[in-house]
């Protein structure tokens, strides 16, 4: 018998009679899903926000706020020859501003596909990192997060909650682990 | 494998020789617990989550078998390699000759505490495959060639002028400097070196879901991403308990994980794998090891809910004063006490009774596992299996006898209460193990149970 017959026979032997799934109704209670409440979640957890008319005004503004940046990708632009090189050249990006799909007002998520990112580890090797996010599209809880994402439609999905982040010396908080060492977030009106 | 060398009193004892360190880990762990209170007070529904998780993964055992299978083809049909492991050994065989196939001799490691359950580091040394582990925390144990002591917070029981010595001795900090700021630059440094080194990346898993085939990975240091993203070849091991049934119910889970573990709202990074990305390739490592076992004991099969938050070990007044290593197990803890006899009843039978039985651990688990009452039932399996010591056995026989009787119960409270005020020095004595390095406080003159029978008539 394979390892495979052999766990999953012990299974099933052993499995509990079943019961059914519970509902998911009414878990996300009266969270808001506001701009004001998802600014104060993301603050604390060390990220920053800006409301901007339109994407036209992101480059100034991370100028006046990084004024050292040298290498910066931007999702959309027409400087789009990193896309297939290979991704550990990118080591050397100082910031990347990629589209947002979905921001969590409870706890300062923002959900990002490989779709929008175009290479899965942009997001992340990155030394800092701007989300771009319409307005519209900030929702109350985890729950309305998947119900609006619905079944995957690429290999990569991620949720980002403030920059990277360590405690593990002595429990003093960090940023800047291995992943991006800032987030900002523009909150676009839409 | 490791053969038990000293059971959890003696490793205690152990670690309360320095007790400055012991003060620290165990007001550290409590301010840890502190504030996943805090963030749990905040949610009007967190009770009703811990209800909804534990149903759902209540749900998800009932039905493994069946997730399992599903799972395997989502994964499949995804572009995924998924392998089956039976116990430790086969783990590491499979782990092994998948780099060997590819002839790696060098790889990226995050969090998971199934490769540590599986000794997967030594394992690989010994074929000459170098592991590094990226984890912060786990990495600083490396170094210091010691196992995690918490199952989140890896080297909680060292200090930063040990971690900046560490450091000082193999990335070449300048001696004395003890910065965590700084001593994580450097970290960061090196450990992107290996990250653009690494051709293959082993990850553990959160949650994997049946419903589409994937594994969702989550950190706060973005470790995982950056191993997985970058590597020709992700190996990500998980037991087969972390299934859960549908892509909604992470939700649920989510919700729950971070505020449980360390008071955060959510880990900065919940990654989804589902594919491979494009010339890569994704094994799948289902894992069993005893859990197949466990599921079939009716008494102990909820602790396969466990979703590794390490909220209960923030919690106990155990744990937070004999320190992970005491546990001799890569579980530690009240979970781990509960998981570690299900592998081998002769060498972890010392861990049952490494608690109060206060509960405490059973009121923060966010699946909702009864988990001092599966510490309790452990000690009777022990007991009648013969795997305790004479004085243990006695002591369980007038344990159960005192605590099924309240009028005894109440007596013997009476009287202890009477000998500590009367003769502390019989108490606090080298006799008795409870009072090594502890002063004894001053007894109430009036217990509990008086207390409350006098105020319960005004
Ligand atoms: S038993 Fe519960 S509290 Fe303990 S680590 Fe597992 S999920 Fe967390």
């Amino acid at each position: 018998m394979s390892s495979r017959e052999q766990i999953l026979a012990a299974v099933k032997q052993h499995q509990p009679e079943a019961s059914v799934l519970p509902s998911l109704e009414g878990l996300s209670g009266s969270m808001p899903g506001t701009l004001e409440a998802y600014r104060k979640v993301l603050e604390g957890l060390g990220g920053s926000l800006f409301e901007v008319k339109d994407e036209k005004e992101i480059p100034a503004l991370l100028a006046e706020h990084y004024p050292h940046l040298q290498r910066i990708i931007t999702i959309g632009s027409n400087e789009r020859a990193w896309i297939n090189e290979d991704p550990h050249l990118l080591e050397n990006v100082d910031m990347a501003v990629v589209p947002g799909l979905w921001g969590v007002a409870e706890n300062g998520a923002i959900w990002l596909t490989e779709q929008e990112v175009q290479v899965r580890v942009l997001p992340f090797i990155c030394q800092h990192l701007a989300i771009v996010l319409p307005k519209s599209r900030i929702l109350p809880t985890m729950h309305e997060a998947y119900e609006k994402i619905g079944a995957p439609q690429n290999g990569f999905g991620v949720f980002i909650a403030g920059p990277s982040k360590t405690a593990d010396i002595e429990q003093s908080l960090v940023l800047g682990a291995h992943g991006a060492k800032s987030l900002v977030v523009f909150i676009t009106e839409a | 494998m490791n053969r038990q060398t000293a059971d959890h009193a003696t490793l205690a004892d152990r670690f309360n020789e320095n007790e400055p360190r012991v003060d620290w880990h165990d007001q550290t762990l409590w301010w840890v617990r502190a504030k996943r209170d805090k963030m749990a007070r905040s949610i009007p529904e967190w009770e009703q989550l811990r209800d909804t998780a534990s149903a759902i993964k209540r749900n998800a055992l009932g039905n493994l078998y069946e997730y399992l299978i599903q799972f395997e083809q989502q994964a499949t049909q995804n572009g995924a390699i998924v392998h089956w492991a039976a116990d430790a050994a086969e783990h590491n065989r499979i782990v092994t000759g998948i780099l060997q196939q590819h002839g790696v001799r060098h790889l990226v490691k995050s969090k998971s505490m199934l490769t540590e359950e599986c000794h997967l580091n030594p394992h690989l040394a010994a074929n000459g495959i170098e592991v590094i582990d990226t984890d912060l925390g786990e990495r600083i144990v490396q170094l210091a060639k010691e196992p995690p002591s918490h199952i989140v917070l890896p080297c909680i029981h060292k200090k930063k002028e040990e971690i900046g010595e560490l450091f000082h001795e193999h990335l070449g900090t300048p001696a004395g400097n003890a910065d965590p700021q700084f001593l994580t630059a450097a970290a960061r440094q090196h450990l992107r070196k290996e990250f653009l080194q690494a051709k293959a990346a082993v990850t553990g898993v959160n949650f994997a879901v049946a419903e589409t085939g994937e594994m969702v990975v989550c950190t706060n240091e973005g470790n995982a991403d950056m191993g997985a993203h970058l590597a020709d070849i992700h190996i990500a091991c998980m037991g087969i308990e972390k299934i859960i049934p549908q892509r909604k119910h992470l939700g649920v889970f989510l919700r729950l994980l971070a505020r449980s573990a360390t008071g955060q709202p959510i880990t900065t990074y919940s990654s989804h794998f589902r594919q491979p990305r494009a010339g890569q390739e994704l094994h799948i490592v289902l894992v069993d090891n005893g859990r197949s076992r466990q599921l079939g004991r009716e008494d102990f099969r909820n602790s396969l809910k466990c979703i590794r938050c390490g909220a209960c070990m923030n919690t106990c007044p155990v744990y937070r004063r004999s320190g992970g290593h005491s546990y001799h197990t890569a579980v530690a803890g009240p979970i781990g006490a509960i998981l570690a006899p299900n592998l081998d009843m002769k060498d972890y039978a010392d861990l049952p009774f490494a608690s109060t039985l206060c509960g405490s651990c059973s009121n923060v688990c966010p699946v909702k596992i009864d988990i001092h009452q599966q510490l309790y039932k452990w000690r009777q399996v022990l007991v009648k299996e013969g795997h305790t010591t004479a004085s243990k056995t006695a002591g369980m026989k007038m344990m159960s006898g005192v605590l099924s009787a309240p009028r005894t119960y109440r007596a013997a409270g009476k009287m202890g209460r009477w000998v500590m005020r009367a003769f502390p020095g019989m108490v606090n004595n080298r006799l008795n193990p409870w009072y090594k390095q502890r002063e004894m406080p001053a007894p109430p003159a009036q217990s509990f149970s008086q207390w409350y029978e006098k105020n319960k008539k005004s």
